[in-house]
């Protein structure tokens, strides 16, 4: 009798499938259920973001930046605006910086509670996702009423932010941070500890500080492997430094603790949208530019710290009104390729968990 | 083979009158029961399609009422016929049929989903004297045939030709066969208690106030929470779904069909998640037993209320994992269900029951 002989298998995960988030392709080597190896795929959503901007003059690359990470593209505004502000020298008034400040706080807020929704969505609990987008929306409102924008914002420009915001925002952003510091016992009730849920996450993924570190992880995904490192504290900008925050971590680095990790981050945020508001100066809400912007010669590179971790942007000037190279740095890149790693010896249902909390946005991979 | 008239309970006179007219119209003996027997296998048959359309409309109000929006709210009030549109939908829809399908299995998958769904229904009592045909081994009959939905889905898988089908199609099995085990031996618990594998002497062994089983403590409960973890598991409904995983395997068995195809796995899904619930209250809930309102209605009631239980279930919880599944079942659930059998065992020898 000859034995039963198996044979591993090649599964193309991606570009289309529900659970990679974007077109992402993860070639999966399988043995029936399990994942042997992982290799991803990238560039299927590849827009030459960069290369354009060298077209474009330095204010007109804003809304590309907006593209560049549609999830917080407030973060992506800021980025842009930092390096360029750094490369020309401008000064950015006092109530400019609370009020970015302010958005990109709220924009990490919107960009968690849309991984809460998802990773409970990609492990198979439904619900969540719909209660997430509900907090969002009240968020999303909050732009649009300054901005009228409710995903690409092109609010922060180069100098400040593009408009002052209206009368009712102020209320109606502590009405919500109100809203939201009583949703977390809801958040809570709902997955963390459920049997269920603890047994798909706990100890699945864990991602070691070391290599988390190597492979240059950062945010969220390397805080939950307990390193204390958060770009906002260790290298302010704007005025981060006014503000008492604290630098959540966690232990192991497993899946569970990626999404716990995140809900923390999301109250962290919360604090400082309330002092900000506090503390909110009166004053103009933007630099006066030439109407021919040309910084001088000179390259710069600026780095913030977005809801998935740390957001770089390099801008090489000669002088003239366009860039000569702009460079994106987004963490997602970083993330995905530590899924090769992560990811394997697993089954194919955690994989979707890995994937899921490593919180990754094609476009910020592929620019 | 007898005229099944007697079986028929209220539907009595219609089915009378259809008899007499055979016999006034001349037709010999065996032909009037199969036109007896074809004419209630379409009245069941069109009842249980027009419920299952209904069931796709009730989870998915009940879905939107628990993620706080409306479910359907365009056709007709609080968008009534959704489904129906949606049926119509999905007939018009191009048949897809990939070219390296193996085509006989491939095209009589859905047909086996669709057909298994329904046969348990031949034994199911659905009011006092509403049954098609009270066999002394009905609930052995339901379980053989309730599990033939698993062979659809790995036709399903293999005919496909498609990885993902495949693993679906293999989750599904595993599944299936598994939970099987716990879910016949949790049954057996009251099988054993009332002496008789048919439907009908099960439900009658319940009637009177607190006599169901779910209320005969304590092999009663037990063995009807782990009849419907079983049952939500043989549903293939979260948090057991693995074999459609949909963020794993995309959709699993169904991917590669379309269409009324398609429609048929859907359909044949809610009818297997009635079927469970039906059993369910066949043997735990007391069935038709009930006071005041007609025998029939309770049976719905009581059956809906169960479906109403697994659909909460599954737009609360995550998915289990496919090892973690299959450790429940073997090292959790078989152990106590079988435990809970010698305890009935035992309580009946001694006459322990405060019911007796």
């Amino acid at each position: 009798m000859t034995r039963l002989r198996t044979e591993e298998f090649l599964v193309n995960m991606g570009p289309h499938h529900p659970s990679t988030h974007g077109v992402c392709r993860l070639i999966l080597t399988m043995d029936g259920e399990k994942v042997i190896a992982i290799e991803p795929v990238i560039g299927y959503l590849h827009r030459a973001i960069e290369k354009i901007c060298e077209n474009r003059t330095y204010p007109m690359c804003t809304p590309l930046m907006d593209r560049f990470e549609y999830v917080t593209a407030m973060a992506a505004d800021h980025v842009y605006a930092l390096a360029v502000e750094k490369l020309a020298g401008l000064e950015v008034p006092e109530r400019a910086e609370y009020l970015r400040v302010i958005m990109v706080e709220l924009n990490r807020i919107a960009s968690h509670l849309i991984f809460w929704g998802v990773t409970a969505m990609d492990i198979g609990a439904y619900t969540p996702f719909l209660y997430g987008l509900r907090e969002r929306e009240d968020i999303v409102d909050l732009f649009e009423m300054t901005c009228g924008q409710r995903l690409t914002y092109n609010y922060i420009r180069i100098g400040g932010v593009s408009q002052d915001i209206p009368p009712e925002f102020v209320p109606q952003c502590r009405a919500f941070i109100k809203k939201m510091w009583s949703k977390f016992s809801d958040y809570e009730g709902l997955l963390n500890e459920n049997p269920i849920w603890l047994a798909r996450t706990k100890g699945i993924g864990v991602l070691k500080p070391e290599t988390a570190i190597a492979y240059g992880a950062s945010g969220p995904v390397l805080r939950a492997s307990g390193v204390k490192y958060d770009v906002r504290r260790d290298d302010p900008y704007s005025v981060y430094d006014k503000f008492d925050f604290d630098i959540p971590t966690q232990k192991s680095g497993d899946s569970y603790d990626r999404f716990i990790q995140r809900i923390d981050e999301i109250k962290e945020s919360l604090k400082i949208i309330e002092q900000a508001l506090d503390n909110l100066p009166e004053g103009d809400i933007r630099a006066k530019l030439k109407p021919k912007f040309k910084p001088p010669e000179g390259e710069v590179y600026s780095r913030i710290e977005s809801a998935r971790g740390e957001m770089g942007c390099y801008v090489r000037s000669d002088g003239t009104v366009k860039p000569v190279r702009v460079k994106l740095r987004g963490s997602s890149f970083n993330h995905l390729m530590l899924m090769p790693i992560v990811g394997v010896d697993c089954l194919i249902a955690d994989l979707v968990a890995i994937f899921a909390t490593m919180d990754i946005i094609m476009p910020e991979v592929d620019r | 083979m007898s005229t099944p008239l007697l079986a028929v309970g209220e539907l009595h006179g219609v089915f009378k009158s259809l008899h007499e007219l055979l016999v006034s119209l001349g037709l010999p003996q065996p032909w009037q029961s199969v036109v007896m027997y074809a004419a209630l296998g379409v009245t069941v048959f069109g009842v249980l399609s027009l419920l299952a359309l209904f069931l796709v409309w009730w989870e998915r109000k009940i879905a939107g009422h628990i993620q706080q929006r409306f479910g359907p709210m365009r056709v007709g009030w609080h968008g009534w016929y959704q489904t129906v549109m949606d049926a119509l939908k999905l007939l018009q829809k191009e048949d897809v049929r990939i070219d390296t399908r193996d085509r006989v299995v491939f095209f009589w998958a859905p047909v086996v989903c669709f057909v298994a769904a329904f046969l348990a229904y031949v034994v199911m009592p659905f009011g006092n004297g509403l049954i098609v045909a009270d066999l002394n081994i009905g609930i052995l009959y339901v379980m053989a045939v309730t599990t033939f939905t698993v062979i659809s889905l790995l036709m399903a898988g293999w005919g496909s030709n498609n990885k993902y089908a495949l693993l679906g199609g293999m989750r599904s099995a595993a599944q299936v066969v598994s939970y099987e085990v716990p879910m016949v031996v949790s049954l057996l618990a009251v099988i054993l208690y009332v002496g008789s594998l048919s439907m009908v002497d099960i439900v009658e062994s319940q009637s009177g106030w607190f006599n169901w089983f779910i209320f005969r403590v304590p092999f009663g409960p037990i063995a009807f929470v782990t009849y419907t973890i079983s049952a939500v598991a043989e549903a293939n409904r979260t948090p057991f779904d693995i074999p459609e995983a949909e963020q794993e395997l995309v959709a699993g068995y169904n991917i590669e069909y379309s269409g009324m195809k398609f429609a048929m796995f859907f359909l044949a899904e809610f009818v297997n998640m009635f079927t469970v619930s039906a059993i369910a209250t066949t043997v735990f809930l007391g069935g038709w037993n009930g006071p005041w309102l007609p025998s029939w209605l309770w049976f719905l009631g009581k059956t809906l209320f169960m479906v109403f239980l697994l659909m909460l279930f599954r737009w609360t919880y995550p998915r289990l994992r496919v090892d973690q599944l299959m450790e429940f079942a073997w090292k959790f659930l078989v152990p106590v269900t079988f435990a809970n059998l010698i305890l009935a065992g035992i309580v009946k020898h001694l006459g322990w029951g405060w019911w007796e």
